[in-house]
């Protein structure tokens, strides 16, 4: 999985991160309602909309740039607080691929830590970042051990799954759903859900192109 | 006159934008550059970097810009335009943590009288500290 070669995982990771969200805009809505604005949905599809149009271009390059410029494409089309959140994640995954000698492990290190940089957050306070932090521990681990792809994607699904669902019993301290408080216990987080949609996407565009 | 701090106001409706801009300008008139922009790309409730950033470039100058937001998509929305402004001016420019309207009409008050950024900023904060 070498970040650097422009292959067909570009237009597959963005194909499937497209159809993820397209197919999920009332659910990621419905989520937001419960305890924010109810926003995300149209949000996270007018940004993944604006990703599909510029899909010839974006394709044409190789993974670092490509994940660098769908993150700006996030940040200018979003509109909500996902914009700046999804976009620092891809924009620092896209500059950490593009040094020499990248590695995946690297550049969702760097992702990561820009969330949180951004977010002012860490996991624990029901966001974006209790699916995120685990798949990237996950990811590490999986390395680590040497794990062959198609199970460390298992790994990686079965983590994003378990982190989601964690948020459900979380307050929400951070965004909108803060100000809900104890009502905000219950719920699934919409940031955590589609980053687990984003996740599950990535993991079929790598298990597709690791097969070809 | 020029050196005053200039305002910026980003709200997630361009109503509550429009409002506070219009309360900032009965307070000081037109010694203070004021920009103001609401709503997200298609229009609807949100905020818009692109939007942001080009009001900051509208009233920039070196004595600084402060930015007032109203939720927090605003703020790193606005944090994020102000990272793609030219590297000499993201120093100038700081977003305050203050209630939108209120802290624009303090921010500007504070500006018109000729408070530095830091002054600015300060006032804006503070007074609901």
């Amino acid at each position: 999985m070498s970040p650097q070669t422009p292959d067909p995982l570009v237009s597959r990771l963005l194909d499937a991160a497209v159809a993820a969200i397209g197919a999920n805009v009332d659910l990621l809505g419905d989520l937001d309602r419960a305890v924010g604005d109810g926003d995300h949905g149209v949000n996270m599809q007018r940004g993944f909309s604006a990703i599909a149009g510029r899909r010839d271009e974006l394709a044409a390059l190789p993974l670092a740039a490509a994940l660098e410029a769908m993150g700006k494409v996030l940040v200018m089309t979003v509109g909500g607080a996902s914009g700046p959140l999804y976009g620092s994640l891809l924009m620092a995954m896209g500059r950490a691929g593009a040094r020499e000698g990248a590695t995946f492990t690297a550049m969702l290190d760097e992702g990561v830590a820009a969330v949180k940089k951004r977010g002012r957050s860490e996991p624990g306070e029901k966001t974006m970042l209790d699916v995120l932090v685990p798949v990237q521990m996950t990811w590490s681990a999986a390395c680590r051990e040497g794990l062959p792809t198609a199970q460390a994607l298992e790994r990686l699904r079965r983590a994003a799954e378990e982190g989601l669902q964690s948020t459900r019993p979380l307050l929400a301290t951070k965004g909108r759903a803060s100000f809900l408080r104890e009502r905000s216990i219950g719920h699934l987080d919409p940031g955590a859900y589609s980053s687990f949609l984003l996740v599950n996407a990535a993991c079929s565009a790598f298990q597709e192109s690791s097969q070809t | 006159m020029n050196e005053r701090v200039s305002v910026v106001i980003v709200s997630h409706s361009p109503d509550v934008a429009r409002g506070a801009a219009a309360m900032v300008r009965q307070m000081v008139g037109g010694d203070v550059r004021v920009a103001h922009c609401g709503g997200n790309p298609d229009g609807g409730l949100g905020t818009d970097v692109a939007a942001i950033k080009q009001c900051i470039e509208q009233v920039y100058s070196p004595a600084g810009v402060a930015v007032l937001v109203d939720l927090g998509g605003a703020e790193s929305n606005a944090e994020m335009a102000i990272e793609m402004l030219p590297a000499d001016w993201q120093s100038n420019v700081v977003v305050c943590g203050a209630p939108v309207v209120e802290g624009a009409v303090l921010a500007a008050t504070e500006a018109a009288g000729g408070g530095n950024l830091a002054e600015v900023r300060k006032t804006a904060e503070e007074f609901f500290r």
